[in-house]
């Protein structure tokens, strides 16, 4: 199983998330540097880490998303590797059109760093076969730019297609619908806020991010 | 040649840094601030003969995200 976290400039979430990819598969990802044009070849699971790419420059995730790497983040997304986006991870992948919408300021205009309460909406993608319909799982958000936004249409079929794979439990940042996470529509890219690879150990107080690693591992596995 | 570009966040879209600074003029005693929007001014020195749709793609692949915010270029002499 090949799997790599892409490492831009002012990303500070990318060993955590190699960390948490490294217990779930046993390989150690190849971390790849935003100015690289490949990926390993076969890659399985690509990870978007969270941090402050490019310093937030021009809008949050704006500038890694025209990075050269992401041309192979798309290409390596089309023919089905599984792509998981985390925090400005999901910026970039909006910026990048891998997914829809875009990641607003919060509502509140503060940076939150908490633990939050979010639901399951879809427990049947590669990302949260682990998880129940309807659980209620706790992982940490620190973002100050998480306040989903996109326009009615496009939440009516991102609800309508299953594919708000979590959503705030509580009222968070002022997200559309209170969207946590989305799948693209072929279900094989994750863009989410929370950082589910801060809670992957009981050194961290929580495991319940865990389950999303070992599921797309089981996903992974099932294909091969 | 210089442009620039005017990038403001489309109506229906929360400004949090506008209400900010809405509240920090009502703070000032400026009374009758009915709203403020905040946008940001990009000035783009260019090579003679760029063509207006190069400025125009480079809107749209990079200075704007359409999602959210719409542009407008005004060419400098």
């Amino acid at each position: 199983m090949k799997c790599a976290v892409i490492v831009f400039p002012g990303s500070n979430c990318d060993r955590d998330l190699a960390v948490a990819f490294e217990a779930a598969t046993g390989a150690k990802p190849a971390m790849v540097w935003h100015r690289d044009t490949e990926l390993p070849d076969g890659i399985d699971l690509i990870g978007v880490p969270g941090g402050f790419s490019y310093g937030d420059y021009l809008r949050s995730g704006a500038m890694a998303a025209r990075s050269p790497v992401m041309q192979a983040v798309a290409k390596a997304a089309d023919r089905g590797a599984y792509v998981l986006g985390v925090c400005n991870g999901f910026q970039v992948l909006t910026e990048s059109g891998l997914l829809p919408g875009a990641l607003l300021r919060n509502a509140g205009g503060h940076f939150i760093c908490r633990d939050v309460a979010l639901t399951v909406e879809n427990a049947q993608s590669a990302f949260t076969s682990r998880f129940e319909a309807g659980e209620t799982v706790t992982f940490p958000v620190a973002h100050h730019d998480g306040n989903y936004f996109a326009d009615a249409q496009t939440l009516d079929r991102l609800e309508g297609e299953g594919r708000v794979a979590l959503r705030y439990a509580e009222s968070v940042n002022g997200s559309a619908r209170d969207i946590a996470g989305i799948l693209n529509e072929a279900g094989n890219v994750l863009g989410m806020m929370p950082h589910p690879e801060r809670v992957i150990e009981a050194a961290h107080g929580k495991t319940d991010g865990r389950r999303l690693f070992e599921g797309l591992v089981e996903g992974l596995m099932a294909r091969a | 040649m210089k442009a620039r570009i005017f990038v403001t966040l489309k109506g229906g879209v929360l400004d949090p840094q506008g209400k900010a600074i809405h509240h920090a003029l009502d703070g000032l005693g400026f009374d009758g601030v009915n709203d403020v929007r905040a946008g940001k001014l990009i000035e783009l020195d260019l090579a003679d003969g760029t063509s207006d749709d190069d400025i125009d793609a480079m809107c749209r692949k990079l200075l704007a995200n359409t999602v959210i915010e719409n542009y407008r270029i005004e060419k400098v002499a």
